[in-house]
């Protein structure tokens, strides 16, 4: 019993508990709480592991980045501040199911597999992994492509999502806007294009 | 780490394999779905990075998979919170079963 299985049994516990809080509560608010401490504790594991580089990405972008981008969904899409969609009972008994049973095939193979041991102490790949994604490797096996296919991939989702989300906006104000006051005129004038101006303040 | 092998972080995993598969089949909130599938992810995540510290074959590639997955998975939030938001404003509902008919 040593310092690394204990770390491994406390954090693997604290993951554990918050994803099982993650698919049981049915606030979402709750749930995104749940979430948040789900990834730090994969990102303990990382560390644990010694991959520093991925847990340090694994708190910046995702508990940083998609978490609060998944509370704002949570904000903007719910009717109350604890709105609640009531899931069927049957379907509590497919997922439960469908979740023991794929947890139980997993967990016999992953027991049935070969327990590889390391006894070194893990080294650090940071300065590995930015090198193989430069292309810079000694021995000519680097992901330079898949690097820069991610890059504008990333860019490509980006702007899509941008475009997705205000795409529904130009159409609303039309319907609404008679019905707001107090909106400052110029703002009005700068989102709309400019042939439905007459339209709008009709 | 002398005793901790690759077992029981690949048993941690399918816990959160299997708490992300329940969370897609029970929510009805899409952005519970989205977290269902976070948690999916991360499971693989968690797979990966446990591959690479303890198969020397895999150390770089292990970490070099996970960082595209989690690249993947906030271009996939995004777009995936935009469509919901465009549904949202269509349906005034964040229930997937009111989505059985998507012209828009």
């Amino acid at each position: 019993m040593n310092l690394t299985v204990v770390l491994f049994a406390a954090v693997a516990a604290v993951t554990a508990v918050s994803a099982i809080g993650v698919a049981a509560s049915r606030s979402m608010v709750r749930a995104g709480v749940w979430l948040l401490f789900t990834l730090v504790g994969v990102a303990g594991l990382y560390f644990l592991l010694g991959a520093e580089f991925l847990g340090a990405a694994q708190l910046i972008i995702y508990v940083g980045g998609t978490l609060v981008l998944v509370v704002f969904g949570v904000m903007i899409t719910n009717q109350g501040p604890f709105a609640v969609l009531q899931t069927k009972w049957g379907e509590w008994v497919v997922g439960g199911v469908l979740a023991s049973g794929l947890f139980a095939l997993i967990g016999t193979a992953s027991l049935q597999l070969a327990r590889p041991v390391s006894t070194e102490p893990a080294a650090p790949t940071v300065n590995e992994l930015g090198m193989s994604f430069l292309g810079v490797t000694p021995d000519g096996q680097n992901y330079l492509l898949p690097f820069e296919i991610v890059s504008v991939h990333l860019l490509v989702v980006l702007v899509a999502a941008a475009y997705l989300a205000r795409a529904k906006k130009r159409i609303e104000p039309k319907a609404e806007l008679p019905a707001v006051t107090g909106e400052p005129a110029s703002l009005a004038v700068d989102s709309q294009p400019a042939e439905s101006i007459p339209e709008v303040r009709s | 780490m002398t005793e901790l092998g690759l077992t029981p972080f690949l048993i941690l995993a399918a816990f959160l394999f299997a708490c992300g598969v329940f969370c897609l089949a029970t929510k009805r909130n899409a952005v519970g779905i989205l977290m269902g599938v976070e948690l999916i992810l991360n499971a693989a995540n968690v797979n990966l990075v446990a591959a690479s510290r303890f198969m020397p074959e895999l150390r770089l590639e292990g970490q070099v998979f996970a960082l595209m997955v989690v690249v993947l998975a906030a271009a996939e939030a995004a777009v995936a919170l935009a469509i919901f938001l465009n549904f949202y404003n269509n349906h005034g509902s964040a229930d997937v079963e009111a989505a059985k008919e998507l012209k828009g």
